[in-house]
């Protein structure tokens, strides 16, 4: 069996899959990686369905025991080989040995370490994905070994097109069966206002605050509304009148009002917008946000079609003989580097 | 509130719907909600990937490409076919015996709340112990169940301050309800009972204990004897099926 040894973590690190629905009725929310598109794009880009490394803001270091793809996707985050400067939305070749550095995020909050083959960390109740929230499972710290897959494919040194999804924006919501308990005013003034997402995010929830709106929103009702189920993406705004979006590990009932609820396509966003970032929230009709979510999910299967070898330009290569040793398991004809 | 505003279907998000039998806890409401939601399994309509129940409500989640049409009227037609307040209980129910330990240094807040009940210590330890509860809901944790309803005079409040933190298994008690803990977690109720359960234990072939429905009967014991459940992760707990 080969390993991935962290050497470094950043504070929030952990092995993420697709979560493991199921066991609403149980307590436990499903769970997974934050930005599903980005665990969805590393995948494409080494043509696999395996779980990554989430890493919240800052990344850590990595070495493995044997050759191996990795891929990076979502924030881009600064990272480096052997001292060579890795591309972002891109699959790499990794020598045995070779101390791969991931620092802080360059755009947005959630980047992702694929490696080719997986992580065979245990699978628990059918995912790997630890509940942090829920205290089962853990992080990752340094000194942990995780368990590689093996790799029977060999592309490597793909890239892939991404939206700029990592800088806030226009959220969509859809109305949830709590939005009447708000009054129309107040749902006006939300979808008028303009929200930063508060540094408090966690996997759970991320806290939104309007600068323009001191005193935040309130239900008509207050808060002495009957504690109901929760599906992820809702808006809970609680006592103080701050709006929440819950995230991967919201919890599975509440009995703060909810105004609405972000439409699964546009989490990403969420988790990605950085402290500061703008975001506004627009209710937009059922119909046309179950179209959305549909043609988004669509999209994420289709994705492997829009993977293109990446095109490096040897004069951006210092050291091409130091190069070439980072990409020793590359056979010439999945490498190809076009002269320019 | 008019009575023919209940029951209420409608969505949740976009691959969801909720139908809700009260904006208040009571006991009929959440028969209703786990009757419907057993009936729902049973029913295995095209595109449910998931069924659950919360204090007074049924929900279930769709795939993304499911015909959410024709499951509202699936859900329609249903919930109209009948009374759910009115309904048994789903089968195949369990009742569970768990020893616990009332008051000591290890749940340290069962003086007070006996106090607020208007009882004697004793007296409080054995009620609660006679006490034969139904998981109303699991949530907050995993596993972690919502049980009730206690009598009138166990609506106590919650505290003013919250306490930092109680143990995995501590027995907690407000507004005529118990919540047992899954983990150790701040809580605002009152700690009166402590128990040896692990109530989600991810490796076992049960990994959840209680279903919501499930009875629980939170049996008194010394402090001698719960030592002896200290290595159980079952916390010496029994069950048999509800007939």
């Amino acid at each position: 069996m080969s390993y991935l040894t962290i050497l470094r973590a950043g504070p929030i690190m952990s092995v993420q899959d697709t979560g493991r629905p199921g066991f609403l009725a149980r307590g436990l929310s499903r769970g997974g990686a934050l930005d599903v598109q980005a665990l969805a794009e590393g995948n494409a880009l080494l043509g696999q369905d395996c779980a990554a490394i989430e890493m919240m803001g800052i990344g850590g270091a990595f070495q493995a025991d044997r050759d191996m793809r990795i891929a990076l996707t979502g924030a881009p985050m600064r990272a480096s080989a052997a001292g060579e400067a890795l591309v972002w939305n891109a699959s790499h070749v990794i020598a045995a040995g070779t101390v791969i550095e991931i620092g802080a995020c360059e755009q947005g909050m959630v980047g992702y370490l694929h490696i080719g083959g997986g992580l065979e960390t245990p699978m628990q109740l059918g995912a790997r994905s630890p509940h942090l929230t829920a205290k089962f499972g853990a992080g990752l710290q340094p000194g942990d070994q995780l368990p590689l897959g093996t790799d029977d494919a060999f592309e490597a040194g793909m890239i892939l097109p991404v939206e700029n999804r990592f800088d806030g924006g226009r959220i969509r919501i859809v109305a949830s069966f709590q939005t009447e308990l708000f009054s129309q005013t107040m749902r006006d003034r939300f979808e008028a206002a303009t929200f930063a997402k508060d540094a408090r995010a966690t996997r759970m929830g991320a806290p939104v605050i309007s600068a323009e709106n001191p005193d935040g929103f309130a239900a008509e009702a207050g808060l002495s509304i009957l504690s109901d189920v929760i599906t992820t993406g809702d808006i809970q705004v609680t006592g103080d009148g701050t709006p929440y979006v819950l995230m991967a590990e919201a919890q599975t009932t509440g009995g703060y009002p909810r105004i609405g609820t972000v439409i699964a396509c546009d989490l990403p966003r969420i988790a990605q917008a950085p402290a500061g970032a703008e975001l506004r929230f627009e209710f937009v009709p059922l119909d046309e946000a179950r179209h959305a979510v549909q043609g988004w999910m669509r999209d994420l299967q289709a994705l492997n079609g829009k993977v293109t070898p990446l095109v490096r330009d040897p004069r951006d290569i210092p050291d091409l003989l130091s190069y070439n040793l980072i990409s020793g398991a590359v056979a010439g004809d999945e490498w190809e580097m076009e002269e320019t | 509130m008019t009575q023919s505003q209940w029951p209420r279907i409608q969505t949740l998000g976009t691959d969801g719907f909720v139908i809700r039998f009260s904006d208040q806890l009571n006991e009929p409401a959440n028969r209703a909600a786990l009757a419907l939601r057993a009936a729902i399994e049973v029913a295995g309509w095209d595109g449910v990937e998931e069924v659950t129940s919360a204090l007074a409500s049924t929900a279930i989640r769709l795939s993304a490409f499911a015909d959410f049409e024709q499951v509202e009227d699936q859900i329609k037609t249903l919930v109209l076919s009948r009374d759910w307040t009115a309904e048994p209980l789903p089968d195949g129910r369990r009742l569970y015996r768990i020893p616990t330990v009332y008051g000591t240094e290890l749940a340290p807040q069962m003086a007070q709340a006996a106090k607020a009940a208007g009882l004697t210590v004793p007296e409080a330890a054995a009620e609660l112990s006679a006490a034969r509860t139904r998981v109303i809901t699991l949530g907050f944790a995993p596993g972690q169940p919502y049980l009730g309803t206690l009598d009138p005079h166990w609506d106590i409040p919650r505290l003013s301050q919250i306490t930092p933190q109680v143990p995995a298994g501590a027995l907690v008690l407000a507004i005529r309800q118990f919540v047992l803990f899954a983990v150790a977690n701040p809580t605002g109720w009152m700690h009166v009972g402590q128990t040896a359960v692990q109530l989600f234990q991810p490796n076992a072939d049960r990994a959840f204990m209680l279903l919501p429905g499930d009875e629980v009967q939170f049996n008194a014991v010394t402090e001698a004897e719960f030592a002896r459940y200290e290595n159980d992760p079952n916390g010496g707990a029994e069950w048999e099926i509800i007939p």
